[in-house]
């Protein structure tokens, strides 16, 4: 009977309507956690696995010596390789196709590549516009790496010590 | 109201024997309606924005700020998007009901606020029944939401038809009760005679003798006008949006600017009743009355009806969805009996002239 009266003044004073709506009164001062996408972003990860990128020397020679452990270790199968000996006798690849639909990006390319050459940059906001768009050919992935290897290089750089 | 109407139309006649004197009239009205409506439905667009942002907030994200700076446009954004949209009819859809529906919504919604005083002498007209037309025309209002369940021909727009009806049926008890007991205090169903009788300062205000019955009225209000937590008639987790399923484009903004238009009417009734209307709260008080006595009445009118529509969004954004048997438990076994039994506390409180408010 107490019981039953004391749940009932209880009741009537609103008391949980009123705790719920400080909490909400309280979240309506406080500082926003909205990052404005564009403008702002998140913070990454040197180690970070993005879009695909095949690097060069300075001296602007590609990086890729055609070995295939790429191709070997890729867990989806996602990469083609192609290969040749160029007139001054060096193997290069001639195809170097990365299908992004199959890639998982795990990163083991890049594990496993000698020469740095293949690596996994930090952009991750990318689209196609046609359903060929998905294949990264060897064109595509050299031009993502001369755009942006101050970035993969700076990326490479830091992670080092923890290699 | 005829008497006026004469006495007008033969002083213009005779003032101005160039023009005829009911046109006069006519275009006064005119003049009145679109004074009245262009601020409200201005409110309207700018509630929606502020609703967002307002949730936003609450929920730690920052809410539209994309259109124009700061977001301002995002309203004015959304009007042209929602009237360049298709409308789409139902092919068994009774084309004319459908169409009627919003129509239906929109027009109480509007013509409630001819009565709305918003300052001493300031309201379209004087009715002296005002608060009974108020309901009246208030609770027209639900044909419409009615009316485009059955005419969607569509299974959810029925049941949020049906749940819109019997909770039209609850609560129109509710707030009448509740609202019966600010006119036992009044002495009147006018409008103007209510607020003037809140003469004099914060205490002299309703809300005092009568704060359960405020309470009560503001979360009558809440479902009236289909409001979360209790907007089990849109029900957008079980019925997908409930009247409004088939309605797009130009029909759909109608029926939202009926609710919207609703929620303000809500807001500015609930601060005539309860919260002096267009008196301000410093009367009485030494030095701030003076000191705020060049503030107009309207100001502190929409001043006081803004807190209350910020709770709106306050409440929304706290609580979680009643389950819809816990609304009608609430309607008939907890504020029905609270009302009736504090009709007759005021009654004694009347008896007894406790207060400012009985004297």
């Amino acid at each position: 009977m107490i019981n039953n009266i004391k749940k009932l003044a209880k009741n009537l004073s609103l008391s949980e309507l009123r705790s719920g709506m400080k909490i909400t009164a309280k979240e309506l001062v406080n500082t926003k956690i909205t990052v404005q996408y564009p403008e702002e972003k998140t913070p990454i990860s040197p180690r970070f696995r993005g879009l695909h990128a095949l690097r060069r020397y300075p001296n602007g020679e590609e990086r890729c010596i055609a070995c295939k452990l790429c191709e070997a270790v890729c867990p989806a199968n996602a990469i083609t390789i192609e290969s040749e000996a160029r007139d001054d006798g060096t193997r290069r690849t001639t195809q170097y196709d990365i299908d992004l639909f199959k890639c998982i990006f795990c990163g083991f390319c890049e594990e496993a590549c000698p020469v740095d050459a293949i690596v996994e940059t930090h952009i991750f906001d990318y689209a196609f516009e046609s359903r060929d768009g998905s294949i990264m050919t060897k064109d595509r992935l050299l031009k993502v790496g001369d755009d942006n290897e101050k970035a993969i290089s700076k990326a490479k750089s830091e992670d080092a010590k923890y290699r | 109201m005829m008497d006026l109407w004469q006495s007008f139309v033969a002083g213009v006649n005779e003032s101005m024997p160039w023009f005829d004197g009911n046109i006069a009239a006519i275009i006064i009205i005119l003049i009145k309606a679109i004074a009245l409506i262009v601020p409200l439905l201005l409110t309207v667009a700018y509630f929606t924005y502020a609703e967002r942002k307002v949730i936003g907030y609450m929920q730690l994200r920052i809410g539209p700020n994309r259109v124009g700076p700061k977001g301002w446009l995002q309203p004015i954004a959304d009007a042209l998007k929602l009237m360049t949209k298709e409308i789409i009819f139902p092919t068994k859809a009774n084309i004319y009901l459908f169409l009627l529906a919003p129509v239906l919504a929109i027009a109480p919604a509007i013509a409630v606020w001819a009565v709305i005083p918003f300052d001493e002498g300031i309201y379209v007209t004087n009715l002296d029944v005002s608060l009974l037309y108020v309901l009246a025309i208030g609770s027209i209002g639900v044909y419409g939401i009615i009316l485009a369940g059955w005419a969607s021909n569509s299974k959810y727009p029925l049941l949020g038809a049906l749940r819109s009806a019997s909770l039209l049926v609850s609560y129109e008890i509710v707030i009448g009760f509740a609202l019966v007991t600010v006119v036992m205090i009044a002495g009147s169903v006018n409008l103007n005679t209510i607020v003037s009788g809140q003469q004099g300062g914060i205490f002299n205000w309703y809300f005092i003798p009568l704060f359960p019955m405020m309470i009560i009225f503001f979360i009558s209000a809440l479902v009236e006008t289909n409001r979360a937590p209790f907007d089990v008639v849109e029900g957008e987790s079980e019925i997908v949006g409930g009247t409004h399923v088939e309605y797009s484009g130009m029909t759909f903004a109608v029926f939202f600017l009926a609710e919207y238009a609703n929620m303000i009417l809500m807001a500015v009734l609930a601060v005539i009743m309860f919260f002096g209307g267009w008196h301000s709260p410093f009367e009485g008080v030494p030095y701030l009355e003076v000191a705020f006595a060049w503030v107009p009445g309207i100001i502190w009118l929409l001043a006081k009806s803004t807190f209350f529509m910020f709770l709106y969004l306050w409440v929304r954004a706290t609580f979680p969805r009643f389950r819809y048997d816990q609304i009608m438990r609430l309607s008939w076994k907890i504020f029905l009996p609270i009302t009736i039994l504090w009709i007759f506390v005021v009654a004694l409180m009347t008896q007894l002239h406790i207060g400012p408010w009985f004297a």
